[in-house]
């Protein structure tokens, strides 16, 4: 995105502009600092989970079933964490679950970014007949509580992963469309746009390589949130039993499942449920930093 | 009664095109026999079955069977349950409405005004206290806080039922689960509605011509912050079944979200239709409610229609 710096709004040097976000982390609170230090630890076990896991995540062993974490009674050795209903070490399926969350989630809101920011930019970009039509579409998925429309897809095709991700990816991208279409709006007209277009650029062009970099601050802010919101949508469906099928683990089906061994058992369920807590909470966090730190103003968020 | 018209109008087609989505995606999607079946059923009776049903005929004829029978007011039996879906919704109906419109008054009556407040103590400790909780209640998801509520209160002190639907009890920890979803979302929502308002120049002004704070707040700034809140609050309402089916599922309770998964993953055709039937008109009431009280708010909006 360094190709457009010469024409940006406030003009620049043509030297590489120091990253705000850099800059940002320098002077952010402990908080911040604690978060992109949670971030990097959970993106590195994901990464790592085949290494880091002590047992295969799904096999059973019906002699350690039930088995508490370590430091209670009747822990047994080797079961950091201890088991589940099945005997299976919940230290390695965490790991795998959170691997199956993670990866879910960003591709999930991978595709809403990419979906809504080109409904947004080709309806800014457009305006007229075009822009009307898109956005009574987002109108209409704004009316539509999507919860409710992803859980009945995922119900009646959902049993498949892919099928599963690109479902949870149509979730959010009304709101990309909106923000990024209102940033279009903002620099259409700019002086600067103008000056691209009276060289001949393509409109292709003057989105790829002068727009993008100017609105690429909201897509950016926009996706940390749409991460933590495709986080708690999957795992709340996959808490009712729909998407990912078993024995594959994801925190939300985790949890699920050990909510029915939440009296006798209820690590089984507390563990997943507490990493789910701890990835949404880093996730809202970092939005609402990277939303202050790049000076972003999103309407009405909520 | 030209506004109404349209309107009635409007709502029809929007339930003839969902209930139609839904017909037919859910028959492309899977057989009900495959699923409420064992294995291994013989094709003699897999056919009896289908014509029992009047699975057996094409899709088309199965939807111009179904609106026939929607005119004549018979929306259908369950196919799992073998007895009208009418009868298994006003059974479970009542359930979810107390759920819900308790949660909704709760969230309403804590969340909007805590909300006004942490605008007008921008940048004070209270304000600060005020969003962590905000903060928490939007970031916990419904599920996790249901299963810490139920350890604790349940299984720890043993003062309330883990699940169920008897008596009014079995209620208090639902109602709190989703309300305090529901008012973390109302608190952010209310506030950032507010400081938009208070930013503006009718407020400065106000204040310069010496209004005391309160009906600077109360009456200028509120009063048109209120349509955006307004509107927030009927989505929520529009949303309720995505807001309620977590929390039946936590709480095994017996209402309508879980009853419209449950008919989602046994291929309850019946029982799906009828849910979204019940999900559109919701929609539609809470929407013409958010337009009614926009209209005794807002003189403007009185004056356009």
């Amino acid at each position: 995105m360094t190709t457009a710096e010469t024409l940006t709004p406030e003009p620049q040097t043509n030297k590489r502009r120091p990253s705000k976000i850099w800059d940002g982390m320098q002077s952010a609170n402990w908080l911040i600092k604690l978060c992109f230090v949670l971030l990097a630890t959970l993106i590195v076990v994901a990464l790592l989970a085949p290494l880091l896991a002590t047992h295969d995540p799904n096999a059973q062993s019906l002699l350690a079933r039930l088995r508490p974490p370590i430091g209670f009674e009747g822990y047994r050795e080797g079961y950091v964490l201890g088991t589940d209903e099945l005997g299976r070490d919940l230290y390695s399926r965490t790991l795998y679950g959170l691997r199956f969350t993670l990866l879910i989630a960003v591709i999930g809101s991978l595709i809403s970014m990419l979906i809504g920011s080109t409904i947004g930019i080709i309806s800014g970009y457009m305006g007229g007949v075009v822009d009307n039509v898109l956005m009574a579409l987002v109108d209409i998925q704004i009316a539509f509580p999507f919860t409710l429309m992803a859980l009945l897809a995922v119900a009646l095709f959902g049993t498949d992963l892919t099928i599963f991700v690109v479902i949870i990816g149509l979730a959010d991208w009304d709101k990309y469309a909106r923000v990024v279409r209102g940033q279009v709006l903002a620099i259409r007209d700019a002086p600067f746009i103008d000056a691209v277009r009276v060289t001949g650029a393509t409109p292709y062009r003057i989105i790829r390589h002068h727009m993008l970099a100017n609105i690429a601050s909201p897509i950016i802010v926009l996706w940390t949130f749409g991460v933590s919101n495709v986080i708690l949508l999957e795992s709340s469906l996959s808490f009712l039993g729909l998407g990912v099928q078993p024995p594959t683990a994801t925190l939300g089906s985790m949890t699920g499942f050990g909510r029915d061994y939440l009296a006798s058992y209820p690590h089984i369920g507390l563990v997943p449920a507490f990493m789910i807590l701890v990835i949404a909470l880093v996730f809202l966090l970092l939005g609402d930093w990277l939303r202050d730190t790049l000076d972003v103003r999103l309407k009405r968020q909520a | 009664m030209y506004f109404i018209l349209t309107r009635a109008i409007r709502a029809t087609l929007t339930m003839i095109f969902v209930v139609s989505a839904v017909f037919f995606a859910s028959r492309y999607s899977g057989n009900p026999i495959d699923i409420m079946f064992p294995e291994g059923l013989s094709p003699e009776e897999y056919a009896f079955w289908e014509s029992y049903f009047g699975l057996d005929r094409s899709f088309l004829a199965q939807y111009l069977a179904y609106f026939r029978g929607l005119a004549e007011g018979n929306f259908g039996m369950s196919l799992t349950e073998f007895r009208p879906v009418t009868e298994i919704f006003a059974e479970r109906l009542p359930n979810t409405i107390k759920l819900f419109v308790s949660a909704f008054l709760l969230a309403v009556a804590v969340g909007v005004p805590l909300g006004i407040y942490a605008a007008t103590q921008r940048d004070k400790p209270i304000s600060t206290a005020i969003m962590a909780v905000a903060f928490f209640g939007y970031a916990i998801p419904n599920y996790i806080l249901a299963i810490f509520m139920i350890l604790i209160f349940s299984f720890t002190l043993h003062w309330m039922p883990s699940s169920g639907n008897m008596t009014w009890v079995h209620f208090v920890m639902p109602v709190v689960t989703l309300a305090m979803a529901m008012m973390a979302w109302n608190i952010r929502f209310t506030r950032s509605a507010m400081l938009e308002v208070l930013n503006e120049d009718f407020i400065r002004t106000a204040r310069a011509k010496g209004l005391r704070e309160t009906l600077v707040v109360n009456k200028h700034a509120l009063r048109n912050a209120m349509i955006p809140i307004v509107s927030n609050l009927g989505l929520q309402v529009a949303g309720f079944v995505g807001w309620v089916v977590l929390v039946e599922a936590v709480f095994a309770l017996e209402g309508i979200g879980s009853l419209i998964v449950r008919g989602a993953l046994l291929r309850d055709f019946a029982i799906l239709q009828f849910g979204v039937i019940v999900w559109a008109a919701v929609v539609i009431v809470a929407n013409l409610l958010v337009d009614v009280i926009y209209a005794l708010l807002d003189p403007r909006v009185r004056i356009a229609s």
